[in-house]
């Protein structure tokens, strides 16, 4: 990932947008923290959060105008928060002095003409900033017409106290100056940069350009007055009404332009979002329970602070969060999209000595696109996740474990075991192929054969039939090289078939050949159905009693017309549906896609056993690992070709439980056989000599190994390669032996028994390391 | 880890003789490690116990996964 795709796709995550609250306040005070330490009891540390940014909190806190209350979200559900009243007990209450230390001068000096809020606000910036600092001011005092406030608003007492701290900071202050033009081109001339307060200055002849309320014309964006190194701000009483906030931040702009001036650098650039601006952050209401703005008992004094600690409960702390509420993938890491797409680009440059901490991460997302359709601004972790995935292969840091896996699943299906592509008998030109998917092969081998029968019978112009894996597991991985391969045979043997259409059974293969291969015009098996009605044995059994909650695959995210389809269907079966609260638009994936069981096994089997629990109800689902994996997770689930395609009658498909791995390829080895039987061929198995031991296996251990991802294929191996050479430990309590293997990059060892002419596997576990052997 | 239970649980069929702890080497992802295991002295033949290959061993694979 480049620096800008980085930015890019930062830029994209909205969590980290200010709060509206702060984006409307013209000193993006954080308001948001203010009351979250209110929240918290902790009255000191929101007086802090005030004093960051705020230069006078005891001014400002008792009169600002507060237009953050206008935008606050919480205002729709009952009303703002009443940030202005608690900034005024926040200041009234606090105690703590004030600890300024002077600082290191720069030799600049810096003129600030008028004492008004915005002047003080200026000389306070400019000193904070360093530079050396007179305050012109007509009169005895600073201040200007902040003394014109009721007492009661603003004692002066506090005006006094908290401008005090400009003489703390040494700044040169000059009280009864006469404010005319002589003083003005006398100070111009004398100091390096000047700021003039409008609203004391109002009416005051400086011969300098003038507005149309006849205040100084400024530059909104830097206060900069057409008289170069001169610049202006305050007022607001004079054009539509006293601003507190806004005088200050006219005080602030000036200052800021100082700065860049004396640093030599433009005074315009990324100043934007200075002063109110808009904010991109999205924060649902759903589940905010409306509660009105706690009413000061006493409304002269305030609130008291049990009433502001209430109302500051009432803040619902903004932020979007949408996806990762929704996805346990992106909440399990403790981040969000912007975090995660900033630690996936320092996990590719891994600094000097610094370990990579977020391979697991990035292997572990389904790619399901939850996370788009939820976000308000489309972030697509998944696909973020696919290009790292990319880059990790290139740059060679791909962990092979993350996906051997699966890639060796995938290579089993494009293999001669399940390999297949045949037109239908008697014909020389098919005008569909029927293309049922590997992993339906691997788990409903009969009705998957039965669904071919149905085609061949209601379909003219002939079905072929094509055993293959579409490539989704090398797309996933990351893997081109071999997405591509798997993607030129089907399309070899495509256009060998004379380019028929081609029907799927699979949500997968369906997107990948719309997208991959769209010249094959895929169609969905169940699209075809309802075009040429269902099947006569179709009937819903076993779950019929109760309705049925129907499981979207996260591939049919945006295919509403087939999720339709599928309803319709049900319907005709007489099956009542329940609808999931992941359902439509919004499927979590099984843990299958992105390969997300292989990566990270342990976050697959937590996805899948939180959604068990969305209903009591039995599922149906028309993914194929979207049945194993609820099934492997205890849940009773059906697939909808069990339906249609009855293999046993009166069955309860609902109640078949887990699928092993091994037994996936077993039973797709059985549909090329079955097939090729219906199609009036016969091939002769051929059978390795290790896959004629005879082999027993008690439902425990064969759970356990096929969780450690061992086939039944490595055990035999392991144990025909110890009974022929001889390689075995024996346990001289039990009688058993224990063998190991390395056919590929795992070592496997298995424990077994010797059972009349046969063996019984009693364990088995695995292990990447390689064994070098004995040191010497 | 002591695996000395496991080294005299266990006798190697092919030289029918004990197995003693021996020095093993492993290698994975760029990394070495050796490691005392129950092994036949005569053919060579080591034992990689269980609760290695699932603890010690899982985790050091995971670490340099993420290296």
């Amino acid at each position: 990932m480049e620096k800008n795709e980085l930015v890019a796709w930062e830029n994209k995550c909205i969590q980290e947008e200010s709060p509206e609250c702060s984006s409307a306040c013209p000193l993006h005070l954080d308001a948001r923290l203010f009351l979250k330490e209110i929240q918290k009891g902790d009255w000191d540390a929101a007086y802090k959060v005030l004093n960051k940014t705020v230069p006078f909190p005891g001014i400002l806190g008792r009169i600002c105008d507060h237009p953050c209350e206008e935008r606050c979200r919480r205002g729709p559900a009952g009303g703002p928060i009443a940030i202005g009243a608690l900034e005024r007990l926040c200041v009234e209450r606090y105690a703590g002095k004030k600890r300024v230390q002077p600082l290191p001068r720069k030799d600049r000096r810096i003129a600030v003409i008028g004492a008004g809020l915005a002047g003080v606000t200026a000389a306070w910036d400019l000193l904070k900033k360093g530079f050396t600092v007179s305050v012109f001011e007509p009169g005895d005092q600073l201040g200007g017409s902040l003394f014109d406030l009721p007492d009661q608003l603003l004692p002066r007492k506090i005006i006094r106290e908290e401008l005090s701290i400009l003489e703390t900071l040494m700044a040169d202050i000059r009280l009864g100056v006469q404010l005319d033009k002589a003083l003005f081109e006398q100070v111009a001339e004398e100091y390096d940069a000047v700021v003039l307060d409008r609203d004391s200055l109002y009416g005051c002849d400086l011969s300098l350009k003038l507005d149309d309320d006849g205040l100084i014309a400024i530059a909104p964006a830097t206060g900069a007055t057409e008289r170069d190194g001169v610049f202006a701000g305050g007022g607001t009483r004079f054009r539509g009404g006293f601003s507190p906030v806004m005088e200050t931040l006219e005080g602030r702009k000036p200052a800021l332009s100082i700065e860049r001036l004396m640093q030599k650098v433009g005074l315009e650039y990324g100043r934007e979002n200075e002063g109110p601006c808009s904010s991109r952050l999205y924060t649902s209401l759903d589940g905010i329970v409306p509660l009105p703005r706690v009413a000061a008992r006493d409304s002269i004094r305030g609130y008291t602070e049990e009433e502001a600690f209430l109302e500051a409960k009432r803040c619902i702390q903004c932020e979007c969060m949408e996806c990762v509420k929704k996805c346990l993938y992106l909440e399990r890491y403790k981040g969000y999209p912007k975090k995660y797409a900033r630690e996936i680009f320092n996990n590719e440059r891994m600094l000097l000595g610094a370990a990579r901490q977020y391979n697991v991460f990035v292997n572990s997302c389904s790619a399901c696109g939850l996370c788009e359709t939820i976000c308000p601004n489309d972030f697509n972790m998944g696909a973020l996740c696919l290009v790292a995935r990319r880059t990790m292969l290139d740059q060679k840091f791909m962990p092979p474990s993350f996906h051997e896996f699966a890639l060796e699943d995938m290579a089993h299906s494009n293999g001669e075991l399940f390999t297949l592509c045949r037109r239908e008998p008697g014909t020389t030109e098919n005008a569909w192929l029927y293309f049922p998917s590997c992993q339906l092969c691997g788990t409903a081998p009969l009705e998957v054969v039965s669904s071919y029968r149905y085609l061949r019978e209601s379909l003219s112009g002939g079905v072929g039939i094509l055993l293959h894996c579409c490539g989704a597991p090398a797309y996933w991985a990351g893997r081109e090289d071999l997405f591509k391969e798997a993607l030129d045979k089907i399309r070899a043997l495509w256009i060998e078939m004379g380019k028929p259409r081609i029907i799927t059974a699979c949500s997968t293969c369906l997107n990948i050949f719309q997208e991959h291969l769209p010249e094959t015009k895929p169609v969905s098996l169940w699209d075809i159905m309802l075009e040429v009605g269902i099947p006569d044995a179709a009937c819903a059994h076993g779950t019929t009693r109760n309705r049925v909650g129907i499981v979207d695959p996260c591939a049919t995210r945006h295919n509403p017309v087939q999720q339709k389809g599928i309803r319709t269907i049900l319907n005709a079966l007489g099956i009542q549906i329940e609808e999931l609260p992941l359902s439509g638009e919004t499927p979590e994936c099984c843990g299958y896609g992105g390969l997300m069981y292989n990566a990270n096994p342990t976050l697959a089997r937590d996805v899948v056993t939180r959604r068990t629990t969305a209903s009591d109800n039995d599922y149906l689902a028309y993914c194929a690992m979207c049945r194993d994996n609820f099934a492997a997770a205890g849940k009773r689930i059906s697939h909808l070709i069990e339906h249609l395609f009855p293999a046993v009658e009166g069955g309860d498909p609902a109640a078949r439980d887990w699928i092993s791995w091994s037994d996936r390829r077993a039973n797709r080895c059985r549909v090329k056989e079955l097939v090729l039987r219906d199609l009036g061929e016969k091939e002769e198995a051929h059978l390795e000599e290790y896959e004629k031991l005879k082999l027993t296996i008690s439902p425990c251990v064969l759970k356990r190994i096929d969780e450690r991802r061992i086939l039944q294929e490595d055990i035999r191996k392991v144990i025909f390669h110890a009974e022929t050479s001889g390689k075995k430990m024996l346990n001289r309590e039990s009688g058993s032996y224990l063998a190991s293997l390395q056919p590929g990059n795992v070592t496997f060892w298995v424990e077994y028994s010797p059972e009349g002419d046969g063996f019984t596997l009693l364990n088995a576990y695995c292990h990447r390391m390689k064994i070098v052997g004995i040191m010497q | 880890m002591n695996f000395s239970q496991e080294s005299a649980d266990w006798s190697c069929t092919s030289c029918g003789g004990d197995l003693s702890l021996i020095k093993v080497g492993f290698t994975y992802m760029k990394g070495s490690f050796e490691i005392d295991l129950p092994a036949c002295a005569a053919c060579g033949q080591v034992l990689v116990p269980e609760s290695l290959a699932l603890g010690k061993m899982a985790e050091v694979e995971r670490i340099l996964e993420d290296k």
